[in-house]
């Protein structure tokens, strides 16, 4: 046994080089990614800063309207951000807010077409799923690591990872729906001549349209866990003052900062919520 | 021209088609093949031809093959080997090697389908449901709303036109399913099991329905079902089959007197003859009648006669020695107005149905007469027989012409 105790697998090794050979070789290429993500999210926390907060408030308040119809959750998301406002973490709450609708944007628009392309193409599933299965076990501070490394301290590395963790809900459930289309519907779309791109626009997506949904408000979800994670490299948002809390055993602002995540993770939930289904989630 | 015309048609799902057709032509079953291949046949060696106008009904037991059959006529199914030619204006497109998009001209234009479990859209209102079709033709949506509403006007459906499809019961929504497939305006109609999923009333209501609204739209319509009576009422011609294969192709009647094995003589034992059957094959010849005195014995037990003159017309009839009443009844004509005690003269072309009507009003034997000559008797012996399903057992050929 000793044997093999003595000839260790440099695995972690492996690991390092490469992504030393990374940081070495396209160095330019992540710097890129990472200046321009960055510029693009404070941009966006900058311009719902400009306003007052009453603007961003009524715009949840419309857009909770627009799609529930419904008085108590517009009641609900004004009185949570009030409190949010009241607490001291306005700010906070913005970049957490624009980071999480960073993060779901690029899951959703890269996450949709890959679980598309993987109900066609069952083989690239099989191949798929253990990598997804991967992404959503290994521990995100293991990654943390090396997004650190190549994009540098800062927003960046925080978003990387937390697509790296939700991206998983929009390609499983998008894959799911597709895949889980009946067959005479396809038949019937097929038998009056529909092409590909019709099948596909007028007969699959609206019918996986509820488990699109469904992943779409789950990444939303996902993403905002990633919050606090985010903070410790560096992201600004809510899990700052959570990890300066936590580093100075603050109890109050420990609660009202977790407070304050908890308040955005139901008015997100709640808006997001797939209208026609208000049973689920 | 046929509408469609299928020749030596075979259709193989799985990896190893050409493996199969060669197992095939060797003689090996359809069990053999998926052991040793694992593809399954679907259809071997269909020969049939559809005319226009003309209501096929492809029959069979589950797994016969008969939906793998349909399913190739619109390119759903492959076709491994063989000619699946569809009509299209002057010309005949072969589905199973034509391009992508003559195949999707096909389907657009000349052929549409409806299926056993309706599929329509559950996220389209009915009105859109049936405008489906007329989408993917590329109409746009003023104008496809107002076609779809028109066949929605047909079905009987235009109030529901802006409920979901689960807010109608399964007849209705059926109809929506035909709505749609009429709203392509194609010749070629493909029907699975349309009307299985519905309980009995519902179904024979729909077939009339569909009896009624080909009498008008004239189409051609291929049509899938494993009951054998609903193939029969709906039926120009039956084809059955079994294990992939076509075993009988003809005229409803034909089906019913001459089954070719105990396969199709199992449909036929469980179906009602009255629709289906006709006098000509049920009657007693003339020949074979007892004959007294120059004149014929029709029944014996009261001793009803007739006498006919040189050239094979009755000229008059009695029972008991009092003359009776002689009576021409036509195609249509109220048979409930014939007096008790008529004897009534009709074509051979009578239907089982009538002919038993006939013979319940009047309480006589039916005469049965083409060119005004008599060509045989309709005794109750005979319409016994027939509901007895003896007809088309051993001594089927005494009755049958």
């Amino acid at each position: 046994m000793n044997w093999i105790t003595e000839h260790k697998i440099p695995l972690g090794s492996w690991m390092e080089a490469f992504v030393d050979w990374l940081t070495f070789n396209a160095a330019g290429f992540f710097d890129a990614i990472s200046i321009s993500l960055e510029w693009l999210i404070l941009s966006v926390v900058d311009i719902f800063q400009w306003f007052p907060p009453y603007v961003p408030m009524i715009m949840a308040a419309a857009v909770a309207w627009a799609l529930h119809r419904s008085i108590p959750l517009v009641i609900f998301v004004v009185v949570a951000l009030l409190l949010i406002l009241n607490l001291g973490y306005w700010q906070e709450m913005l970049e957490t807010f624009v980071l999480v609708l960073t993060a779901t944007t690029i899951s959703v628009v890269v996450g949709i077409p890959i679980g598309i392309l993987a109900a066609h193409k069952p083989r690239l599933y099989t191949y798929l799923r253990p990598i997804l299965d991967m992404m959503q076990t290994i521990p995100t501070f293991v990654y943390l690591i090396p997004t650190l490394v190549l994009f540098g301290l800062g927003v960046v590395p925080g978003l990387i990872s937390t697509i790296i963790f939700a991206i998983a809900a929009p390609i499983r459930l998008t894959y799911l729906g597709i895949s889980k289309v009946p067959d005479e519907l396809i038949e019937a779309g097929k038998a009056f001549g529909a092409t590909p791109s019709k099948l596909l626009f007028k007969v699959e997506l609206p019918a996986a349209m509820p488990s699109i949904m469904a992943g779409i408000t789950q990444c939303i979800m996902l993403s905002l866990s990633m919050v606090v994670i985010s903070a410790l490299v560096g992201a600004d948002g809510l899990g700052k003052p959570v990890i300066r809390a936590l580093n100075t055993v603050n109890i109050s602002q420990g609660f009202e900062a977790g407070l304050a995540i908890v308040l955005v993770a139901i008015i997100l939930d709640r808006i997001f919520k797939n209208p026609g289904s208000k049973e689920e989630g | 021209m046929s509408a469609i015309s299928i020749r030596n048609l075979d259709v193989v799902f799985g990896d190893s088609v050409e493996t199969s057709l060669t197992l095939l032509d060797q003689g090996k079953t359809r069990q053999e093949i998926i052991d040793l291949t694992g593809s399954v046949v679907g259809v071997h060696n269909a020969n049939i031809e559809v005319a226009e106008g003309e209501i096929c009904v492809l029959m069979g037991l589950s797994g016969s093959g008969k939906s793998s059959l349909l399913r190739a006529v619109n390119g759903l199914n492959p076709v491994s080997r063989g000619e699946l030619l569809v009509q299209d204006g002057d010309q005949m497109v072969d589905i199973g090697s034509c391009d992508e998009a003559t195949l999707r001209h096909m389907r657009t234009q000349r052929i549409s389908m409806v299926f056993q479990s309706f599929a329509l859209m559950p996220w389209l209102t009915v009105l859109d449901n049936v405008a489906f079709g007329l989408e993917m033709q590329g109409i746009g949506k003023q104008e496809r709303r107002a076609k779809a509403m028109e066949k929605l006007e047909m079905v009987g459906l235009h109030e529901w036109s802006d409920k979901y499809a689960h807010e109608l019961s399964g007849g209705m929504q059926q109809r929506v399913g035909l709505a749609r497939a009429f709203a392509m305006d194609s010749d070629i109609l493909l029907m699975d099991e349309p009307f299985s999923a519905l309980d009995p009333l519902i179904r024979s209501q729909l077939q009339d329905e569909l009896i009624e609204l080909q009498q008008r739209l004239n189409k051609t319509i291929l049509f899938v079902s494993h009951d054998l009576d609903e193939a029969l009422k709906i039926g120009t011609n039956i084809a059955i089959m079994e294990s992939a294969e076509i075993i009988q192709h003809g005229k409803p009647e034909d089906i019913v007197l001459n089954p070719v094995n105990t396969y199709v003589e199992n449909f036929v034992a469980h179906t009602n003859p009255l629709n289906v059957l006709k006098g000509r094959s049920l009657m007693t010849e003339t020949a074979q009648l007892a004959r007294d005195d120059g004149m014929l014995i029709v029944n014996p037990n009261d001793n009803t006669r007739i006498s006919l003159d040189a050239s094979g017309q009755v000229i008059s009839a009695s029972r008991q020695d009092k003359p009776l009443a002689l009576h021409h009844w036509q195609e249509g004509e109220n048979i409930d107005a014939l007096a008790e005690g008529s004897l009534v003269t009709a074509s051979p072309d009578i239907s089982m149905r009538a002919a038993i009507e006939i013979r319940y009003n009047t309480g006589l034997p039916v005469l049965l007469t083409e060119n005004e000559s008599l060509v045989g008797v309709l005794s109750d012996k005979d319409l016994y027989h027939a509901l007895l399903g003896k007809h088309f057992t051993s001594d089927a050929e005494v009755t049958s012409s």
